[in-house]
């Protein structure tokens, strides 16, 4: 018996071990994903099931004209409710949130990566720690705690209503409780890639003569960029998708305090099902493309992206 | 603190360690301290009588049971996924483990509706299942369906990179010694993968209690039944009773934290045990 038939399973338990696998993965990740696009275009989907039905009784032309008639209308109404003046007012606040919390993000997760990383100091691991943090803290309560600070009864409440500054049930309030939900992802993927880089070529730049700045942009950036631009990625996806916390802090005025996810939640509660699958479409199809770069960049570059 | 630092000829410390405490403690630490500020304010009584109420106390149950739940299937199903993942070569591996990620990357509210269809008495899942009896949507079984969702993510990638270090030595050594491959993955390579699979079911424990995006679409949210603690909050927010939502808040804070600590606890094993 050979060193490998002894460290592997034969072919009938490796087979049923994969279709295990993928059949889990088929109804708790594919299908989900799948339906998402299918409730979008409802129209379609029926247009697909009638014109099955008339393929089945050999009519190919009735069957194809179904096909083609069931499209055309899914695209329609599709349209119809991306172009929906709401939609388009939380697109807005949703590109707006995530355009001012990624930046202060991306730039705290910089700043933290290379005080964490290029010297030694006591507490490090708590610091870290402490990083990590809103990650376990439930969406509900990242909300919570900006209302209990902004709120009319809050901490500050009374003096911002006396200045006649509205952050509680505002957009500002979407945008802090949105930033510290996402608060750790670009410095969580950054500590370790720039931990592994080690500090001798920074070491070499200064004894050479280069300033921080210089040192930071010709010499870390280049070597970090990477693991950068999936923590900016991931942080963009998750600022743009994030419900919870900003559900509890948005006044629900729609078109005016209200998310894209919010979005999908009034349509999905008004029974506007293909409308809010529509809007939630182009949020999976966010979460697709921030999948697909994290792959191409882990294959290009066999870099893993950090540990969750 | 700069004296330590002083040894490094690299500059910026100053700055750099300013900026992240200042940062953190404005938009992390000082919010989070709101919640045990206020409820420090309550008295006990208030604070008993808004966290531990028969309704509120339900709710905990599920949450806690329903993210054990999910947890527990995920440490199964996980290392299904994440063994065939290291260890075999199929067509679309490299898409199946993209897909992993999935969770991660799909916002909250957009999983909830799509679950809720799938898995509703007229959905495509929910539709097998109803004949034989089991309501998936609009019950405790949708929340850990759900969180089964959320949840997978962190199993698989907890125990992937150490199934992929563990060396093909250690199994031979088993085999040479006469064991099957099942008392092999029993006895050689599961004690191996534990403080993985521990870590990754401690994590998506953790983001189990705290999710409320996924869940409430599929729930049902039906009060002593299938309401989840963090949908406790919401309502207590909707009456505007800031102290009792503050006080389950502060139940829920002291819970992750102390999670928190275990994983921290849990990883620092780990790590000791793969060196």
């Amino acid at each position: 018996m050979s060193a490998t038939e002894t460290t592997t399973e034969s072919a009938l338990v490796r087979r049923l071990l994969i279709a295990a696998a993928l059949l889990f993965l088929l109804f708790f990740l594919l299908l989900p994903l799948l339906s998402v696009f299918a409730e979008a275009l409802p129209a379609a989907r029926d247009g697909l099931t009638v014109g099955a039905h008339a393929l089945g009784n050999g009519a190919v032309g009735t069957a194809s004209r179904m096909v083609a008639a069931g499209f055309a209308e899914a695209g329609g109404r599709y349209w119809a409710a991306i172009a929906d003046p709401d939609a388009h007012a939380a697109m807005r606040l949703t590109l707006l949130t995530a355009a001012i919390a990624v930046p202060l993000n991306l730039v705290f997760g910089l700043a933290a990566s290379w005080a964490i990383t290029k010297f030694d100091f006591p507490g490090k691991g708590f610091l870290v720690t402490l990083i990590d943090l809103p990650l376990s803290v439930s969406p509900v309560v990242g909300g919570l705690i900006f209302i209990l600070l902004f709120g009319a009864n809050g901490w500050i409440g009374p003096w911002l209503a006396a200045h006649d500054i509205q952050i509680a049930f505002a957009v500002p309030g979407i945008v802090i409780a949105t930033t510290f939900i996402t608060f750790p992802f670009v410095a969580r993927e950054l500590i370790p890639v720039m931990a592994e880089q080690g500090r001798d070529d920074e070491e070499a730049a200064v004894a050479l003569g280069a300033s921080g700045w210089q040192c930071f942009w010709h010499v870390t950036l280049p070597n970090v960029r990477w693991g950068l631009l999936y923590g900016v990625l991931l942080c963009t996806a998750r600022a743009m998708g994030e419900f919870g916390a900003v559900s509890v802090i948005s006044g629900h005025i729609r078109g005016e305090t209200d998310t894209m996810p919010l979005e999908v939640e009034i349509l999905y509660n008004e029974y506007n099902f293909a409308a809010a699958f529509a809007v939630a479409s182009l949020l999976a199809l966010l979460a697709l493309v921030t999948l697909f770069i994290k792959s191409v960049l882990e294959w290009r570059y066999g870099t893993q992206g950090g540990g969750h | 603190m700069s004296r330590v630092a002083g040894r490094s000829v690299i500059p910026g410390f100053g700055p750099t360690l300013g900026f992240t405490l200042l940062y953190l403690s404005l938009i992390v630490l000082i919010p989070l301290s709101t919640v045990f500020v206020k409820s420090a304010g309550m008295g006990p009584q208030d604070f008993a009588r808004a966290a531990f109420s028969s309704r509120t106390l339900a709710a905990y149950r599920l949450s806690f049971g329903a993210a054990a739940a999910a947890a527990a299937f995920n440490t199964a199903a996980g290392l299904l996924v994440a063994w065939v993942l290291v260890r075999y070569r199929f067509p679309g591996r490299r898409l199946v483990s993209a897909m992993v990620d999935l969770p991660f990357a799909l916002p909250t509210a957009v999983a909830g509706i799509a679950l809720t269809s799938l898995y509703s008495s007229n959905g495509l899942v929910g539709r097998l299942l109803a004949p034989l009896g089991i309501k998936a949507a609009y019950s405790p079984l949708g929340v850990v369906i759900a969180l089964v969702f959320i949840g997978l993510p962190f199993i698989v990638r907890a125990v992937e990179p150490v199934l992929a270090d563990l060396g093909h030595d250690v199994e031979e050594a088993s085999a040479s010694l006469g064991a099957g491959r099942f008392t092999t993955f029993r006895r050689v390579i599961l004690p191996a993968v534990g403080p993985a699979l521990l870590t990754g079911f401690a994590l998506a424990f953790a983001r189990g209690i705290g999710e409320y995006g996924s869940v409430i679409f599929i729930a049902g949210n039906m009060p002593f039944r299938s309401e989840i603690a963090p949908l406790r909050i919401v309502a207590q927010l909707e009456q505007f009773d800031y102290a009792g939502a503050t006080a389950i808040a502060t139940v829920m804070l002291v819970a992750s934290f102390s999670l928190l600590l275990v994983i921290n606890l849990l990883q620092i094993w780990s790590r000791k045990r793969m060196a």
